[in-house]
């Protein structure tokens, strides 16, 4: 069942298309695309290059606004955010591999909003597997998957990108 | 009375107190100063704050004077979102009498989660984690002439950025070892990551009965302390600690171990000095070399907070669950 480099690739590719579109029908000018460690930021790089974004590739940690810190603390050696433009009034594309509670964009949007006040945010991300429990929703997605809760599925990298689903 | 061990990690190798760089792998002070990164972007926001301690209470528990100390585990708390109570003993419940346990049940009562000690007798730190309620860490923030681990941790930090392959590194702690708890910190953390050299430079007077059971290479004289050194650690001369005919005169001191850019030409060109702070202009460290192109002391100030930051959210934070799927 899992998704291969090859399906990968094509699935980005629509991805990238996808989000052009979508940037032209909602006329969000010179976005910045701003990924979530560690697989948002590989899809994002992609996307990035893809769409031909002059300013730089932007990145969230988002360890330090995780709801769950006091539950599961710190994880360590993840790389500091990095967001190396001024966001106040520019449209941000914010990007991750795997869309499913909602938490990580919760804490993502918080982050953002530290660094300033953005025209505006949309979402995309390569699956979206359903499982929500805020209401966060894609605005340009991948593939959409109906997995259980027990099935985990993970974006492997940086190259080749592949997606693998495991059984818990 | 036997005690049993006491140990500031927990069962799982975690730190759940900060007393003492001794004890800890290099696993542990890689991962602190790892996450120190993190933290040091963080100070360049526009916001400069996150919100991983919100509704933690952090207590400063100040027995000796200090303001740079107090004042960077104030904002790094500050910053990590915590609630943070500055409570200077000097003038304080102590004054009138009451016992340290009795300040303590008190300020338990309050529901903290941490305090940071800095005490003038060595072991008040490790007293005082003994003796605190299961659910309070305790960081210390300088003890005696024991351990200062956090100052060690920030000049590791300083110089893994300028000299990251501690492997090829001399390390030079030039000044009064036997009074300094920064120096024991710094020769135990410099020793555990590895560095290929450490040096201790102060005269007789100033070094401990054995200082080889430092474990770092005594040197007598400075020129031969500091040759080809790749970076310098100075310490304060402590006027407050010194009893007794330890020192000539303060100005056979500078003439014979004060830091001039002269006596600083031996070591490696692309030498960094450092120094913890607070500065004897003149005593230990010349004006020309405190404010030259090589010193670092400045960075030291600014690596406080994100060091104190990455320790206060490790040891709040043990993980006490499973990770949480995104």
């Amino acid at each position: 069942m899992n998704i291969n480099p090859a399906e990968t690739t094509a699935l980005l590719k629509s991805l990238a298309t996808e989000l052009g579109a979508k940037l032209g029908e909602l006329a969000r000018k010179d976005p910045l695309i701003v990924g979530i460690h560690t697989g948002g930021v590989w899809v994002a790089g992609h996307l990035h290059q893809a769409l031909g974004i002059v300013e730089p590739l932007g990145a969230l940690n988002i360890n330090f606004y995780r709801d769950d810190f006091s539950q599961s603390g710190l994880h360590p050696q993840v790389s500091a955010s990095e967001l190396p433009f001024a966001i106040d009034d520019r449209h941000i594309v914010l990007v991750d591999d795997v869309l499913h509670t909602g938490r990580t964009v919760r804490a993502a949007l918080n982050e953002i909003f530290d660094y300033g006040r953005p025209a505006s945010v949309l979402l995309v991300t390569l699956v979206d597997r359903g499982g929500r429990e805020l209401p966060i929703q894609v605005d340009v997605v991948g593939r959409k998957l109906s997995l259980t809760p027990g099935q985990q599925i993970k974006l492997t990298g940086p190259e080749p990108l592949a997606l693998e689903f495991q059984d818990c | 009375m036997v005690r049993p061990q006491f140990s500031q990690l927990d069962e799982a190798g975690r730190l759940r107190h900060f007393l003492t760089t001794e004890g800890l792998c290099r696993e542990t002070l890689t991962d602190i100063l790892d996450t120190a990164e993190s933290f040091a972007a963080v100070g360049k926001r526009a916001v400069k704050k996150v919100p991983l301690l919100r509704g933690k209470t952090v207590v400063n528990l100040f027995f000796e004077p200090s303001t740079r100390t107090l004042t960077t585990f104030e904002l790094a708390a500050k910053r990590l979102s915590a609630d943070v109570m500055n409570i200077n003993l000097r003038r304080s419940a102590t004054v009138k009498g009451e016992s340290l346990l009795d300040t303590l049940r008190t300020l338990e009562a309050m529901h903290c989660d941490m305090f940071v000690v800095r005490h003038a007798s060595s072991g008040a730190a490790h007293f005082i984690a003994r003796n605190v309620a299961p659910h309070i860490s305790v960081m210390n923030g300088g003890d005696g002439r024991h351990a200062h681990p956090s100052q060690a941790l920030i000049d590791v930090f300083t110089l893994r950025r300028h000299k990251p392959d501690f492997s090829k590194l001399r390390v030079a702690i030039v000044g009064d070892i036997a009074h300094s708890r920064v120096a024991r910190s710094q020769i135990n953390t410099l020793l555990t990551l590895g560095v290929r050299e450490v040096r201790i430079v102060a005269p007789r007077t100033l070094l401990p009965p054995v200082p080889e059971a430092l474990g770092a290479k005594v040197c007598l004289s400075l020129e031969e302390g500091l040759r080809d050194v790749d970076a310098v650690m100075m310490l304060r001369i402590q006027h407050e600690r010194i009893q007794g005919p330890l020192l000539p005169s303060i100005h056979e001191y500078f003439q014979c171990y004060g830091l001039t850019e002269k006596k600083l030409a031996v070591a490696r060109p692309d030498a960094i000095v450092m120094h913890p702070g607070p500065l004897n202009r003149g005593v230990e460290i010349d004006s020309e070399v405190a404010d030259g192109p090589r010193s670092v002391i400045l960075q030291q100030v600014s690596h406080g907070i994100a060091i104190r930051m990455a320790v206060m959210s490790m040891i709040l934070g043990r993980r006490n669950g499973v990770e949480e799927p995104g």
